[in-house]
């Protein structure tokens, strides 16, 4: 089957819309998981410590490894929930646009220092 | 007129992927728009085009970030031999070494290294959806905001990153390794 033909498949009007809804809550997990280790990164030396995966980059190597992975994980396992089903929309946009807003919020140092 | 092969890393990271990123997003945001205002571009061929443009711009968005934290960052963040007089090879320790300069790094730099990893993950998930739910775009609102909000905010953390890209380069660049000669002088 041509890439072609397997989009138009995939794209067919009236696709339930619960990998949709999986993409976006676990890009919103993701961010929230990479701001989260950050400050915890920047509050305890010993976590900076273990989460310095790889030496020249320090503990940057080990949030972003992680953060990417958990996003990775958790996208997969709600496609794997969800592939059939309707869920709301509207209720994950406005959970995943918090956990977004949060993340941008955190990682800002002289906020992400007050947590 | 001459380079160092670590300039012109941070060129290719900078001005060549970061703002390759910044240029496409407005474009995204500009073809989102067009798609949903009018039916012009809501065509198959259209759908392609969305779903292709977004994951080029994904693409580019990971190897900024990966460019980013795996090659010119450690360079950054070299530490300088104890009672090093000279740190002009060391940019993370010559910017805090001055209290004129040490908030680019305390807010810039550590703001910059974080925030920037959150644009692939956002045009990651856009892409995705552009070319699964090409199709139902048009008729679902909800999609068409993850869409407009995740690349708005990708925008948005591509422009902090790249700003204070650019202002700790003007302050403590990244500079060193073997200089390439660009043009011969007279």
């Amino acid at each position: 089957m041509s890439s072609q033909s397997a989009i138009s498949q995939d794209s067919a009007p009236g696709l339930p819309n619960g990998s949709a809804a999986a993409a976006i809550l676990s890009a919103g997990i993701g961010s929230f998981t990479l701001a989260l280790l950050t400050i915890v990164a920047d509050q305890s030396a010993t976590v900076k410590s273990m989460l310095s995966i790889y030496k020249p980059t320090g503990a940057l190597s080990g949030v972003t490894t992680f953060a990417m992975l958990a996003w990775i994980v958790v996208w997969a396992i709600l496609d794997w929930r969800w592939r059939g089903r309707n869920p709301s929309l509207k209720r994950i946009n406005v959970i995943a646009f918090a956990l977004l807003a949060l993340s941008l919020l955190a990682t800002f140092p002289p906020l992400g220092d007050l947590l | 007129m001459e380079i160092t092969t670590r300039s012109l890393w941070t060129l290719v990271h900078g001005m060549g992927f970061g703002a390759l990123y910044l240029l496409a997003c407005s474009g995204a945001i500009v073809l989102l728009f067009l798609r949903s205002a009018t039916n012009e571009h809501s065509t198959p061929k259209g759908d392609r085009v969305l779903g292709i443009y977004l994951t080029v711009m994904a693409a580019v968005a990971w190897l900024t970030v990966l460019s980013g934290t795996y090659i010119i960052y450690p360079w950054y963040r070299a530490a300088p031999p104890a009672g090093a007089a000279h740190l002009t090879a060391f940019p993370r320790s010559l910017l805090l070494s001055n209290p004129a300069t040490k908030q680019w790094h305390l807010i810039g730099m550590e703001w910059k290294e974080h925030v920037a990893w959150l644009v692939p993950i956002a045009v990651t998930m856009a892409a995705f959806i552009a070319i699964k739910y090409a199709r139902d775009l048009k008729h679902s609102p909800p999609l068409r905001t993850a869409l407009y909000g995740f690349v708005a905010t990708s925008l948005f953390a591509a422009g902090v990153a790249g700003f204070f890209g650019a202002m700790l380069d003007k302050n403590a660049p990244v500079d060193g390794g073997q200089t390439i000669r660009l043009v011969q002088g007279e």
